[in-house]
């Protein structure tokens, strides 16, 4: 049976050989399983910008973009096994969405030599490019988040954050124990209470999590959640009578499809986001080009929405890298190495976001050899349940870079010397 | 015609007793190891090892683990995960605390502290079976899952809780850390299986594997037997812990190098590795590796075949991937209530007989 099982999967492996000379983009998305919902429309939109670009514009510099699709269903194993599968087939760039792959994936990209881009997740100290020579979170990293949540509380409480209390709701794993640090970092600063309620993966548990709300009364809830942990806080968000705008989700918190099971109730939720949504010139393209040809990923729902729109950005800055790494190193066909370096030489200005078709689409940002981390900005927007969409209530906020700074310095240089990296950029 | 005993003549008891009686499939055991040690490491490539061999191979080692406690013991448990996480955790914290000494040596002490932790949890068996000493372990496996998320000096004060293993060598050859070699990792795993399914078999045969099963068949009778209940037991909750502990450090240091507790060693591991040894056969060594394999590759497999070959969209095979594995189960354990291993059995029977049944 072993015999029979190898064979077969020779076979299977040769069946699915590449073709040559195009520019490998592989899509770990996951489109089963608890975080499904936030998987497809990344997925989605992601693949989609690839097809525009191929369909509309003759590829990337005039070679194909192929984007190779492996469902990890949020799991590290199967995760591995995907990275393992594709980065033989000359894989550019890798982006899991997922912040347990990431870690997984950060010292086997290292040996490798294929970039990584965590945007807005992952690991936060790999904003510092002087030791994560092949690991970049442009535009911005959970650190960056906690602290555009905190600035925004403050400058709705006249700058003052002193003796309020704030609760943690956070997924139980890498991604929701990331942003304790700076949280714990600004109360020392703003003199707030802090309190941690960790809910285990998937989330689907939150009782007790919620009683402990009500009897505490935190004047605001954050949440690090994902999945099916958000339609399931605000749910029980709406359950206690929490008041809705005290309730501040992260990025990956704040989709269509967390806050509409609720209803009504839902009304006023707010959260961050890291990119606008609005209806973007490129959408019209994408469903010209891509839709109309029936070339789709998924069903084509989710045009437009939060995390469609989130995964075409981020397939967008890929193109945008590939399109650097092709004229500084003059060769269409470019390789992760050259790849990397157009990352690290990237350059997200309005009039690219502009003449790209989604204007205003993140922040300015510049990445260098030293900041892989982009500019950390990010916006506050709130769900109104009436028109079922997401209104923007802020401009692009800055994260408070003293406190980040040394934090970042202090874990980078931790992971720098466990592994006896030596500094680069110097 | 195969597997014959006729002129096959033994002269001794020692030679009666072996575990591969018959020439034919003594000769194939020593093809197969011959194979495994001396082939597969000059071909194999990163994809084999990091995505089917190696997470078979450690797989099969807590699975023959478990097979100890369940199949020969009799004990049911679900704190597997939780077992292989205090391998895992134990591994970390002596890699990290003494890195100068050899990781063979941490992997094999991390099973010691495994076996302890083991002996501990496995305690209350003496007292409880059957489904309520399920749920005592199920308890052993929330606890341990909890303790390792919520005391920092477990992971050593990182700021996401996760552990990442650092490069340690084996010889001047990495085994761990992201620049081992394809061949190092599924060598070190090689060895490890070789020599635990060698003594697990030598177990399970002896006196103490005799006083297992006794306890299995029915405790109240081996203790009038003599069989003492408090060693029985406890050992086989200490040689089981062993064996998942250092499956558990081998899963985090060599195949994955990174590991978040909840994610890793939850609750679903446990049922996964109890249903590798429900298919593949309870009390049966062979059962064990065909159970892993069966929970290991087959998704695999049937990932390449349905979107590699097929070309279907990934969601669909997926979910087709679920259906046809769980099908597959519930064929087998129909056909077979005893597992892979039975079937083997039978198969080899026929296969003695063939093409002249009569």
């Amino acid at each position: 049976m072993k015999l029979k099982l190898a064979s077969a999967a020779i076979g299977a492996l040769l069946a699915a050989s590449p073709a040559l000379a195009d520019l490998v983009f592989p899509d770990l998305s996951y489109r089963t399983g608890p975080f499904a919902a936030g998987g497809i429309p990344f997925s989605d939109g992601y693949q989609d910008y690839f097809t525009l670009v191929n369909e509309r514009d003759g590829g990337i510099g005039g070679v194909k973009a192929r984007v190779i699709e492996c469902e990890t269903a949020y799991n590290t194993e199967k995760g591995v096994e995907c990275y393992e599968a594709t980065k033989g087939e000359g894989a550019l760039i890798y982006q899991p969405l997922s912040t347990g792959i990431t870690y997984q994936l950060i010292p086997k990209v290292s040996a490798d030599k294929i970039p990584l881009h965590t945007m807005g997740y992952g690991r936060t100290s790999a904003t510092n490019g002087r030791v994560f020579e092949w690991v970049f979170n442009y535009p911005a990293n959970y650190w960056d988040a906690a602290s555009v949540a905190i600035n925004y509380l403050l400058d709705e409480n006249g700058g003052s954050l002193e003796g309020k209390k704030i609760a943690l709701l956070y997924h139980n794993s890498a991604y929701g124990k990331e942003p304790i640090p700076t949280l714990e970092a600004l109360a020392a600063k703003h003199g707030y209470s802090l309190s941690l309620l960790p809910v285990d993966s998937p989330g689907q548990e939150q009782k007790s999590q919620w009683l402990q709300i009500r009897r505490e009364r935190p004047d605001v809830v954050l949440m690090w959640g994902w999945g099916v942990m958000n339609q399931v806080a605000v749910q029980e968000a709406a359950n206690i009578r929490f008041p809705m705008e005290n309730f501040i989700g992260n990025w990956w918190a704040g989709a269509e499809h967390d806050v509409t099971p609720a209803g009504m109730a839902a009304n006023g939720y707010k959260s961050l986001n890291m990119n606008r949504i609005a209806d973007f010139p490129v959408f019209e393209d994408i469903r010209t080009h891509v839709h109309g040809k029936g070339l789709a990923a998924g069903d084509g729902s989710n045009v437009g929405k939060v995390l469609y729109t989130r995964g075409m950005y981020a397939a967008m800055l890929a193109v945008e890298a590939a399109k650097k790494a092709q004229e500084t190193h003059g060769t269409a066909n470019i390789t992760a190495a050259m790849m990397r370096d157009g990352m690290e030489a990237l350059e997200m200005t309005s009039e690219m976001m502009e003449a790209l078709g989604a204007p205003g689409i993140g922040p300015e940002f510049s990445v260098s050899c030293e900041a892989h981390g982009g500019s950390g900005m990010g916006i506050v927007q709130q769900w109104n349940a009436a028109e079922g969409r997401w209104i923007a209530l802020t401009d692009y906020i800055a994260p408070d870079q003293d406190v980040i700074a040394p934090l970042v310095e202090q874990d980078s240089m931790a992971y720098a010397s466990e592994n006896n990296l030596s500094l680069r950029c110097e | 015609m195969f597997y014959r005993e006729a002129g096959d003549f033994k002269t001794s008891y020692r030679d009666d007793s072996q575990t591969f009686p018959i020439r034919f499939d003594r000769y194939r055991y020593y093809a197969v190891l011959v194979v495994a040690l001396a082939v597969v490491p000059f071909f194999i490539d990163s994809y084999w090892a990091n995505a089917l061999l190696v997470p078979f191979l450690i797989y099969a080692i807590a699975a023959i683990g478990l097979n100890i406690l369940t199949g020969y013991c009799g004990q049911v448990s679900l704190g597997t995960g939780g077992f292989m996480a205090v391998g895992a955790y134990a591994c970390y914290k002596l890699m990290t605390a003494f890195p100068d000494v050899n990781i063979v040596l941490h992997i094999i002490a991390a099973g010691g502290i495994t076996a302890a932790v083991g002996v501990l949890f496995g305690l209350p068996s003496l007292r409880i079976k059957g489904f309520y000493l399920a749920v005592a372990t199920l308890a052993a496996q929330f606890f341990l899952v909890w303790l390792f998320n919520k005391v920092p000096w477990f992971y050593n004060y990182s700021a996401s809780g996760q552990i990442s293993a650092p490069e340690r060598t084996v010889f001047g050859i990495a085994v761990t850390g992201p620049n081992t070699e394809a061949w190092a990792k599924y060598l070190v795993c090689l060895l490890f299986v070789v020599v635990l399914a060698w003594v697990a078999r030598n177990l399970t045969r002896g006196s103490i594997g005799r006083s297992w099963m006794a306890i299995r068949d029915m405790d109240i009778a081996a203790e009038i037997i003599g069989v003492n209940p408090l060693k029985a037991k406890l050992t086989a909750f200490a040689v089981s812990s062993f064996y998942i502990g250092i499956a558990g450090a081998l899963f985090f240091a060599v195949y994955l190098g990174a590991v978040e507790v909840g994610e890793a060693f939850g609750i679903q591991k446990s049922f996964l590795i109890l249903f590798m040894i429900i298919i593949g056969g309870l009390g049966s060594i062979f059962g064990s590796f065909a159970g892993a394999a069966f929970l290991v590759l087959l998704p695999v497999l049937l990932k390449n075949v349905l979107v590699g070959t097929l070309g279907w969209p990934t969601d669909l095979a997926a979910h087709i991937e679920l259906m046809i594995v769980g099908a597959l189960i519930i064929v087998f354990l129909i056909a077979e209530p005893h597992g892979i291993a039975q079937l083997w059995r039978i198969a080899k029977e026929k296969l003695r007989l063939w093409p002249f049944p009569h």
